[in-house]
Formats: C-alpha cells, structure tokens, sequence
C-alpha cells in the first residue's frame, strides 16, 4: 500500500533522513522506532506532504505522491496525527472532530464517522461541547486519533501518541491503537515506547540517526540482541 | 440628559458601520496574520463605485450598493492573487511593506482618475430625509447604514461559524499546519478571507457614500478607528470587533456632548478621536490580548 524507497529529506540543507525505505501492507500495523532525533517525526511529515524528499520515492497504491500538497495526500487517504495534536483549543470537541471529516461530503457518513469515534473513546462523547483547550492531555491526544479517523483514512500515521502521558494512559492508548487495527485499519507507528509498540506491531521498522537499520517481525525485534541493549536496557 | 441619550443612539449607529469596517481587517489578520494597510483603500474604492454607479447609471446609491460589494470582494481576490500570494514567500516584513505599498498605489491611483475633488451624493431615497422618534431625530442615510452594517455583520459572523467553509477558516486561523493535515487548502482559505475582508469594506464605503464625502485619502480616518478597533476587540476575535466598533462609535459621539454639558473647551469634539486611541492605549497596556482576543 504505501513504499517509501531510498528516501532522503533535508531540512534548512541539512539531511535528516538518509536512505530510509519502508513498506505498509494493507491492514498491518507496522512500527518505526528509534531514540529522539534518529528523523522519525521528519519521516512521517514528509509521507504526509509537510516535507518533500530530496531523493528516492514515496508511492501509495502505485501512485508517486513525492511532490503532492498535504490536502491532495489526505484526499488519498493518508491522514497524519502530528506529535504536538494540534487540536483546535477554542473550539469544541465535536467541532474538531467534524474538521477532521472536512473532505467528506456526506453527512451521513459523517454522523456514522462520529458515532464510531465516540464509541472508541466514550470519554469524548461525554465532553462534545467542552472546548477542547480544556481537555487533558490524555484526552487531547484521543481527540487528535478520532480527529484523524473521521476522514475514513486507508492509512493512518500516528506520531508518537504516548509522548507525555502518564505509564497508565500510555497503555491504553496503544491499546486503542491496537483495538483498530484488529477491525482492519492500516496503520503506521511512530513511537519512542519501543517495548510497547513492537508488542502490539506486526512489523517494525528500528530508525537510527536518519537510517533504517533494522527492520522485521515485532516479536523478531525484540529478541535482536542490538534492540535489547540499545532500547530495552536488558 | 436627552443630548446624551441622542449622542449614544447615534455612536451605535456610526459604531455598526465602523465594526464592519475592521471586520474584514481582522478576518485577513485572523487567517494569515497580515495587516492590509489597504484596507482604507478597499472602503475609498466601495464609496467611489457607488458614487459612479449612482451617478453614471442613476441608480439609487441603496441600490448600488451590490457594486460597492462585488468591487471589494474583487479588489480582495485580486489583491490575494496577484500579489499578496508572492509576499508569503518572503519574511514577515515583506508582507507589512507590501501592503502599505498596495496602499500607495490605490490611493494614487483613484488620484489620477478621479482627482482630489470632495464629492458627495446629492440624491438618492434617503439622502437628506430624516425621521423623529419621541425627541431624537434620526437621518434616513445613518439608520440605513447602521441596520444594514448589522445585517452584513452578522451574515460573515453566521457564514463563519455555522458552515463548513467557515469553520475550516477558523481552523486555519488557528493553525493552519493542522488545518492542512485535515484537508484544508490553506491557500484557498486566505483568497476566502480576502474576499470577505474586500466584500465587506466594499458594503461598508457604499453604505458610507449616503452620507459622507468621498475623496482618495478618505480611507485613512476609517482604517485608523478600525485598527483600533481590531486591537481593542483582540487580533482575530469577531466578536471582539463588533463590541470595539460600538464602543468606538459611542465614545466618539458622546465625548464631545459630556464635554458641551460640562461646559468645558478642553473636551470638545476636536478631541474625540484622542479619546478613543486613549481607550486604545489603556487596553493595550492592561489586557494585550485585546477585549476578547485569543491570539497571542
């Protein structure tokens, strides 16, 4: 579904990504993992359209989106839940979740998007007309997941979606991530909770300073000597 | 007590039509954080297109002023378009110097075509009739401009905040990083919030021409007490700017009559402008943000 090939992406002429190549097949939930800096969040924003690379390719299902706008990547169908969220502070938890179906026409589709996002996290329901500045910073971040499905992704990309929170809600949250990946989402992972997120992922990818050096089933991984000393501290 | 009661009827009707003025300044800043130093400009050109249109093809001014509308609207898409897209480009400073250059040019321009001349509408439904309700009289022109100042208002504040273009506006206004991840074409939004800031300054100068001179500086009275109404409202607030431009309205018509009641030259009406950049200033000191700004 989507391949990135020998990807290198600068930013202010500095090469941040070097060399970088993934595959996310249909209905996988793969990872990319790495210490800070090692370009994950770079990677992800220039898939999304932020950033565009300077070498190699990034096609998604056969077409080359490489020089394509983020709102042209979204109407493919690939929808991006930046590290920071970015909610819409003043305005409600509904309002934001329906900025989030902005490309879709249908209201129906709409209200069905709606239903499924309140279902997943019950918690937004509760505060529909809250405005959204005032949410924790759990719920900010289940916002900004239901704010990306309600565009009925075929591939959504999460940017570190623990970063912050509490051990507690770190858990349910990649719960959650792994909860719609078993009703079918494609999704890609970027996450520094390197343990956590190889558990729940079929494949992962290990980024390091701009590099992929790794790559192979979750459960592979996290036997590979290399990941144990590096990441796990064992 | 009367006179006063007159003074604050009247700054309503004069303070409707100033928040009008600063709502399309603070739509454009609200959106992309640009200053339109020409948006005295837009209102000059709405007045000089009812004017000619009234006078050339002897409508009535009322009914010219859907000109006044289409003008702005194309005056902000053209702006937009042709110009102010290649200013994003560069630094911030670039946008400032920009627009005040876009200023110049309009304002010489309407210079060379239509000379320094004051010229002002002498017939038309309104023009010159009046009306008395209990002790206060009222001009046909002021009511007009007021209510239908009120009646614009109010059609951008509902388009903003009950449609779906209107909310991806205030999304990329908010930021337009995530707005683009949501699908929204942040240069799209900006032509939209030119059009809106040009349309509605465009209504303002054709309600404006019913009673007031028009000549190519005329702008620049208006833009001054938008400005301030834009900061005393708070950067990007709507609502904010509508209670400034009331505010503004009132200050100005009540100051000079409290000073006629105290008997005192020092507050004559010479002063009145002095009187809302003070209020200006206070708020700037004590509350940035403005009245009800959210935008740093």
């Amino acid at each position: 579904m989507l391949k990135v090939v020998k990807v290198e992406v600068r930013y202010g002429g500095i090469p941040i990504i070097h060399d970088v190549s993934l595959e996310v097949k249909q209905g996988e939930l793969v990872a990319v993992v790495g210490s800070n800096g090692a370009g994950k969040s770079t990677l992800l924003k220039t898939i999304a359209g932020a950033l565009h690379p300077t070498k190699g390719s990034i096609t998604f299902d056969d077409v080359l989106i490489n020089r394509l706008t983020t709102p042209d990547i979204v109407r493919l169908g690939i929808t991006y839940i930046p590290e920071a969220r970015l909610i819409f502070g003043p305005l409600s938890v509904e309002e934001n979740l329906k900025l989030g179906a902005y490309i879709i026409k249908d209201h129906a589709v709409i209200s069905r998007n709606l239903d499924f996002v309140y279902d997943l996290f019950p918690r937004l329901k509760e505060r529909r007309e809250q405005a959204s500045g005032t949410l924790s910073g759990g719920e900010q971040q289940m916002l900004a997941i239901g704010r990306g499905l309600m565009s009925n992704p075929k591939l959504l990309m999460l940017d570190e979606p623990s970063l912050g929170l509490m051990p507690k809600l770190v858990d349910e949250m990649l719960e959650a991530v792994a909860k719609l990946r078993t009703i079918g989402m494609t999704i890609l992972l970027v996450e520094q909770n390197v343990f956590e997120s190889l558990e729940i992922a079929d494949r992962g990818y290990v980024l390091q300073t701009g590099k992929t050096i790794l790559d192979g089933t979750g459960k592979e991984l996290l036997n590979t000597e290399s990941i144990k000393k590096a990441f796990l501290g064992l | 007590m009367e006179t006063l009661i007159d003074a604050l009827l009247q700054g309503i009707l004069m303070g409707l039509l100033f928040a009008l003025v600063a709502l399309g300044l603070n739509v454009i800043f609200g959106v992309m954080d640009i200053v339109n130093f020409a948006h005295g400009e837009f209102l000059m050109l709405g007045m000089y297109t009812a004017f000619f249109t009234s006078l050339l093809m002897g409508v009535d001014p009322l009914f010219a002023l859907p000109a006044s509308a289409l003008m702005g609207v194309l005056l902000g898409l053209a702006s937009y378009y042709w110009f102010i897209k290649y200013l994003l480009r560069g630094p911030a400073i670039a946008q400032l110097f920009g627009t005040f250059g876009l200023m110049l040019f309009l304002r010489y321009l309407a210079q060379f075509l239509f000379g320094i001349d004051y010229r002002i509408l002498q017939k038309g439904i309104l023009i010159g009739k009046s009306f008395s309700v209990g002790p206060f009289i009222f001009d046909a022109t002021k009511i007009a401009a007021g209510a239908l100042s009120l009646v614009a208002f109010a059609a951008v504040y509902s388009f903003l905040n009950k449609t779906k273009t209107g909310k991806a506006l205030q999304a990329t206004a908010l930021n337009k990083e995530a707005a683009s991840y949501m699908g929204i074409k942040t240069d799209k939004m900006n032509a939209i919030a030119w059009a809106i800031g040009g349309g509605t300054v465009g209504v303002a100068g054709g309600l404006l021409i019913n009673f007031y001179y028009v000549y190519p500086t005329v702008g620049l009275l208006f833009v001054m007490i938008a400005f301030a109404c834009v900061a005393l409202g708070g950067f990007g607030s709507i609502k904010g700017v509508f209670f400034a431009g009331l505010l503004v309205g009132i200050l100005e018509m009540m100051f000079p009559v409290f000073g006629q009641l105290v008997g005192s030259d020092f507050l004559g009406p010479h002063f009145k402008f002095t009187v809302v950049y003070l209020a200006y200033f206070i708020i700037v000191v004590f509350r940035p943000q403005g009245l009800f700004g959210w935008k740093k």
